[in-house]
């Protein structure tokens, strides 16, 4: 039978069963608004999900769905982890924060939860880390999950890579170079661009004019784009000057990343200063320092601090995207883009040792768990500070 | 013969902060074929949500939790979303507040006009479209030929609100909710919506519910009128009856603001120097002139209220005595001094003698900041009073403004009612101790009694710290309560100016004569009245056109 | 009309302008080296001799508007220079003859045809998919579907392109050997076996496209369905398909052109790390190995051709957006 015959005789089955479903309902609840306007197409899409669950579950038990059952229960593990910990929050702390976790959704809280962890294990990658990040320790490709039979180690329980590290150090040490430098770069691309975002927004007039035609030149060339081609020049800088290139990665993203919150400060400032409080303090005589700090700042806290997240996942990807095509964070320092490039071969062995498969996986889907946990949280503030107007 | 449309102990309730809050609590109507029913209320009286349903129709977020309401005895709670469609339209149409809003941008008013017509089966495309033509010409549109092959941008507010009317009227419906047709208009337009909006509700003897918060136009449009206070129903009755003798106390309140008026004070001695000159000022945005020889006076204790509608420059005279904008040409004088035109070059001392009040006090307040730290600003600022006697200084203040120091220090803007952030308002610009203080549209936001406190404090504070107001509003009602002298402009000018008992008797400039007459009244037949006085064709943006 | 054609007239002279700008501060920017090119390729161990030979080859004695100018003269004609890694620099054979070896823009245009067919099939399964999932979740929104996809949109824009492409070849190439994990195109291959080695470096960037243009749909949509005419024609008893073709769709035109055009835009930068993922012949691949090697004439050629895509994809955007307004296109 051809695969689209089935497809086809699926979506029969399945558009039957959503007209059983409608009529089952109609007949059962004493036609209900519910189901007595429900369009089939509706019921098509519930009929669907549940076959989607279904199928689901029984694919968990099959002997070949290795990766699946991983998945699920990695997925299910942080659902309860984010669980337990919103419980928490909403007992213990202050009125404040008590309040905060109850409105909270499981997404934001596992977000919360997943930043935290990281932000620990960056802060004391020294004490955790059993290892060294540039240790060699003679055994080289050691297969993750320490079971012996399986070409494991129990002394290293992610395995070691092709010249004998530890995978689980350099993943820890790897939360402190690559979370803590794209953290400094943010930090840094906020500083220039808030400041001068703020002062084009104030002042108005050339400035504002020359600031942010600058930045409409600077954005029109893609942002990845731009950081190689300035990795290119600052690579030859680099060896000339003996200044590491991570220094000049740093400073050439921040600059980059700062045209994208010039652009966005630049914008809350403005809606901030046509208010008449802002005409006020004008009038009243007050001086520039007064009317930026005291009276635009704390209004624009709330949209800086949504962007501070989704920038910083934008630089974090950015540096792990550089790292991966090897002009990034530059060895020996433990980093995951340059540990996902150098394992990635053992992908191939997937199909008859999972274990193999999973290191590269590891150090990608540790970037990618931070910065999905971040975006969950942006959102969750995004969606709360717009009110419930949607 | 049972009533058109029928509801009976109706709860409604909105979804907000995760859980819902009641919007109506246990209302009751019912409406009669060809009668016109006036709901009236102030914001937040669920009065526009009460008229959706009655087209058993609510937005996203709210949901009917009890009672019923039956049109033609069709129960519209129940009924399926089909039956519903098959009502609406044809039988049950709606005129929205904004018409710019509600007429979609990307087809022509005719084709918008055809589409319920066409749609539920009543008349053919062409039939509908010459029957449009000839609703244009009843509603008095200009060029009805031709009006409606436009799109919705291209055509002005007045203009679409009618034309939604006509797209209402295009099924002759038996029933029309009207949603605050005329509260964003100017009064000279609004009228002539008024009067065609009547008179086509007459012709074909079409019930409507009547929505709105301004009595005087509900006086003139219903039959009877229902008054709404946050969800409940305080009183119904005939539209003379109610106004002659409402029974309720909040009604009576309603009714009593109206008649709140300030004696005028005696003019200043001649030759007196006031305190604020404006001479012969000529202003422009960019090269678009918008003042034109402006001249005024404002004598101590006196209040000046400059009268116009949108566009006639009255705000924009604010913003060239303060300095925000900067005059091409003439002076600004304070207590005969002449003030430097660009508020940068303004001495503090010069600033704090001017202060202002503005219209929406949610924008005015600083959002972040507590009410001690709003008004302790300008008082720390100007004054150089810090800790234990800048406290002391607040709190006075707060007495001034009539709210209790200790309750109100420590909260912010957000926690407060509508008119207490007014109030706020008022006290931070009272901190700077000005001589001068100029009122922007500050009641033109807020429910008719909270306006009338605010008018009486500040009538109160203008007698005991002897202040000059520059009163800036549209609103003629509160001209009358409230100002010694009048300024009347138009299109950049002043066209009129004098002391008020003046400008309120005859003879007067055409324009202020315009303006004067076409604010509605209390009166039922003023309308009526009104119409047979200078025919139809002598109000509204007709006779602006004609000057 | 004329206001229209004004504006768009406007419009693309300030693209050109600024696609010229552009030009200037990638060559300058190039310029700011050190030393120079010569040094830069020779290394530091270089001979005098040898950097003078080449300053000369490559014209570096001139001042740098001269320089400017003739760069960008020769790109207008379709020169782009020699690239450093494949030319024959007389100083190394030792002779004066002109400069052999293979242009840039030799290397670039069978490469930029290879990464337009991956845009292009990325774009051809992204676009339906990420409109359909993105009106439906704007209809049924806070729905159990509306909040699935919600959270599934979001991981997919939050992950490293690498992350999903090694678990697209983990599910699809390794496990399951659907498709090949090496999209080794070469010219004159079969459609049919061109278009199944570009299957998994397509599908990798439809996940990321899709999600973000599905996300940037469904806000609009949702934007769209809450204004008042969309109110008002329902309350004509208009059936709910006929609202939302005859007066939701006109309307979210605009908005969906502008969705489009900003992620096929964005495929632009994405292309570049999935073309090293899958080692597909692409201008994202020349660029990034160039980029390593220091290639400095391909790096400038290629940054200028992705920007210029970037900024016409941008400027498209603008232009469709206002031809579909119907304030601009009716005005008083």
């Amino acid at each position: 039978m051809s695969i689209w015959l089935q497809i086809v005789l699926a979506l029969v089955a399945i558009g039957l069963g959503a007209w059983v479903l409608r009529f089952a309902g109609q007949k059962a609840t004493g036609n209900k608004p519910f189901f007595r306007d429900m369009p089939i197409s509706v019921a098509f899409g519930y009929v669907l999900g549940a076959a989607a669950v279904i199928w689901g579950i029984g694919f968990y038990f099959h002997p070949g769905a290795t990766f699946f059952r991983w998945a699920v229960q990695g997925f299910v593990g942080f659902a309860i982890a984010a669980y337990v910990f919103r419980l928490f929050g909403r007992h213990v702390g202050t009125q404040g924060t008590k309040k905060l976790f109850r409105g909270m959704p499981l997404t934001a809280s596992f977000g919360i939860l997943t930043i935290l962890i990281y932000a620990v294990v960056a802060i004391f990658a020294g004490l955790i880390a059993p290892y060294g990040q540039e240790e060699i320790l003679g055994q080289a490709n050691v297969v993750p999950g320490g079971d012996v039979a399986f070409g494991g180690n129990p002394q290293f329980p992610l395995g070691t890579d092709q010249i004998g590290r530890d995978i689980l150090s350099r993943l820890i040490y790897g939360a402190q170079n690559t979370v803590g430098i794209a953290f400094a770069t943010t930090c840094l691309a906020f500083f220039l661009g808030g400041t001068f975002g703020f002062l084009a927004a104030t002042l108005g007039g050339w400035l504002d004019q020359a600031l942010s035609r600058s930045v409409d030149v600077l954005m029109a060339i893609p942002a990845l784009i731009f950081a190689l081609l300035l990795m290119t020049i600052a690579s030859v800088w680099s060896t000339k000057l003996g200044i590491p290139l991570t220094y000049f990665m740093v400073l050439i993203i921040a600059v980059i990343d700062s045209t994208r919150v010039f652009r966005l400060s630049r914008a809350v400032g403005q809606n901030i200063v046509v208010m008449d409080y802002i005409e006020a303090a004008k009038l009243r005589g007050e001086g520039l320092a007064y009317l930026i700090f005291r009276e635009i700042l704390p209004n624009a806290t709330a949209p800086l601090l949504a962007e501070f997240g989704l920038r910083f996942c934008f630089v974090f990807l950015t540096i792990a995207s550089l790292s991966f095509l090897g002009v990034g964070i530059q060895p020996p320092l433990a980093d995951w883009g340059t540990m996902v490039r150098d394992l990635s071969q053992f992908i191939n062995f997937a199909a008859f040792a999972p274990r193999v498969a999973s290191a590269p996986l590891l150090a990608a889907g540790a970037i990618a768990l931070l910065t999905v946990a971040v975006n969950f949280v942006v959102d969750w503030m995004l969606h709360k500070s717009s009110g419930l107007k949607e | 013969m049972s009533a058109l449309v029928e509801i009976n102990d109706l709860w409604i309730e909105g979804r907000s902060d995760e859980q819902w809050n009641p919007i109506i609590n246990g209302a009751s109507l019912s409406l009669n074929k060809g009668e016109v029913l006036g709901l009236i209320g102030e914001s937040g009286a669920g009065k526009s949500t009460l008229g959706l349903a009655a087209m058993g129709f609510t937005r996203d977020g709210v949901r009917i939790s009890g009672g019923s309401v039956r049109f033609d005895g069709i129960d519209l709670v129940n009924a399926s979303a089909a039956v519903k469609r098959e009502l609406l339209g044809k039988r049950i149409a709606y005129v929205a507040q904004s018409a710019a809003a509600s007429f979609n941008p990307a087809h022509r008013l005719i084709d918008q006009h055809t589409e319920a017509p066409v749609q539920h089966g009543v008349q053919s495309k062409a039939e509908s479209q010459a029957d449009g033509i000839e609703l244009y010409r009843r509603l008095r549109l200009p060029n009805p030929d031709e009006i409606g092959f436009r799109y919705p941008h291209q055509v002005s507010g007045g203009q679409l609100q009618r034309a939604m009317t006509a797209m209402a009227m295009s099924c002759r419906p038996d029933l029309i909710i009207f949603d605050e047709p005329t509260t964003a208009l100017d009064v000279t337009t609004q009228i002539e919506v008024l009067a065609s909006i009547r008179d086509i509700v007459e012709q074909f003897d079409t019930a409507a519910i009547y929505i709105t918060h301004d009595l005087a136009v509900v006086a003139q449009m219903a039959d009877r009128i229902k008054v709404l206070l946050k969800g409940d129903e305080v009183e119904e009755a005939e539209t003379r009856e109610m106004l002659s003798s409402p029974k309720e106390d909040y009604t009576k309140s309603l009714w009593a603001v109206r008649s709140f008026q300030r004696k005028q004070k005696a003019p200043a001695i001649a030759g007196a120097t006031p305190v604020i000159r404006v001479k012969n000022v000529n202003a422009s945005y960019g090269k678009v002139p918008v003042l034109h020889d402006v001249s005024f006076d404002i004598h101590e204790g006196r209040t000046v209220a400059v009268v116009g509608e949108s566009g006639s420059g009255k705000s924009t005279a604010a913003r060239c005595i303060t300095g925000l904008l900067p005059p091409r040409s003439g002076h600004i004088e304070f207590d005969g001094e002449v003030l430097p035109l660009d508020y940068r070059k303004r001495s503090k001392m010069q600033l704090r003698q001017a202060q202002m009040i503005y219209q929406m006090a949610d924008t005015a307040l600083n959002p972040r900041k507590t009410i001690g730290e709003l008004i302790g600003r300008p008082v720390e600022f100007y004054m150089g009073l810090k800790g234990a006697e800048k406290r002391k200084r607040v709190e006075h203040l707060l007495e001034e403004i009539e709210l209790e120091p200790s309750q109100y220090f420590h909260r912010l803007p957000s926690e407060l009612s509508g008119g207490q952030k007014q109030r706020i308002g008022i006290a931070r610009a009272l901190a700077a101790e000005p001589k001068f203080i100029i009122c922007d549209e500050v009641t033109s936001a807020l429910d008719q009694l909270v306006a009338e406190g605010i008018l009486k404090l500040l009538a109160k504070l203008q007698d005991s710290l002897g202040l000059s107001y520059m009163f800036i509003t549209h609103d003629l009602a509160t001209v009358k309560s409230i100002a010694d002298e009048v300024v009347v402009m138009k299109d950049g000018r002043v066209v009129e100016h004098g002391p008020k008992d003046e400008m309120f008797r005859p003879p007067h400039h055409p324009y202020t004569d315009l303006l004067l007459s076409s604010v509605p009244e209390m009166d039922p037949d003023w309308l009526t009245n009104l119409l047979a006085e200078r025919g139809i064709d002598n109000i509204g943006d007709a006779a602006v056109d004609k000057m | 009309m004329g206001g229209v054609l004004r504006i768009i007239l406007q419009r693309l002279f300030l693209g050109l302008l600024t696609l010229l700008v552009v030009s200037v501060v990638i060559f300058v920017a190039v310029n700011l080296l050190p030393g120079d090119f010569a040094e830069a390729i020779l290394g530091q161990g270089a001979t005098p001799e040898a950097v003078a030979s080449i300053r000369a080859d490559l014209g570096l004695d001139q001042g740098m508007v001269v320089r400017y100018f003739s760069w960008l003269s020769d790109a207008l004609r379709g020169d782009l220079g020699t690239s450093f890694a494949q030319a024959n620099f007389a100083s190394f054979v030792g002779s004066s003859a002109n400069l052999g070896g293979v242009t840039v823009a030799d290397q670039i245009a069978p490469r930029f045809a290879n990464t337009m067919f991956l845009a292009g099939v990325t774009a051809a399964i992204a676009v339906p998919i990420a409109l359909t999932l993105g009106i439906l979740a704007a209809l049924f929104r806070n729905s159990i579907f509306d909040r699935a996809t919600n959270i599934l949109t979001l991981s997919s824009i939050s992950s490293p392109e690498f992350f999903l492409a090694y678990i697209l070849i983990l599910l699809l190439a390794v496990v399951n050997p659907i498709l090949p994990s090496l999209s080794n195109i070469y010219d004159g291959m079969a459609f049919g076996e061109r278009l199944q080695k570009t299957l998994l470096p397509a599908l990798t960037l439809t996940l990321v496209v899709t999600a973000h243009m599905m996300r940037m749909t469904r806000a609009a949509i949702i934007n769209l369905l809450a204004s008042p005419y969309i109110e008002m024609a329902r309350l004509k008893g208009l059936s709910p398909l006929r609202v939302i073709v005859v007066h939701a769709l006109p309307n979210a035109l605009a908005p969906i052109i502008n969705v489009i055009a900003l992620n096929l835009a964005y495929l632009i930068t994405g292309v570049v790390v999935v073309e090293v993922v899958f080692v597909y012949p692409g201008i994202g691949q020349l660029f990034v190995d160039s980029v390593k090697i220091r290639d400095i004439p391909v790096v400038q050629a290629s940054c200028l051709i992705f920007a210029a895509a970037y900024i016409l994809l941008n400027l498209l955007a603008d232009i469709l957006s206002i031809l579909s307004n119907p304030r601009l296109r009716h005005p008083k």
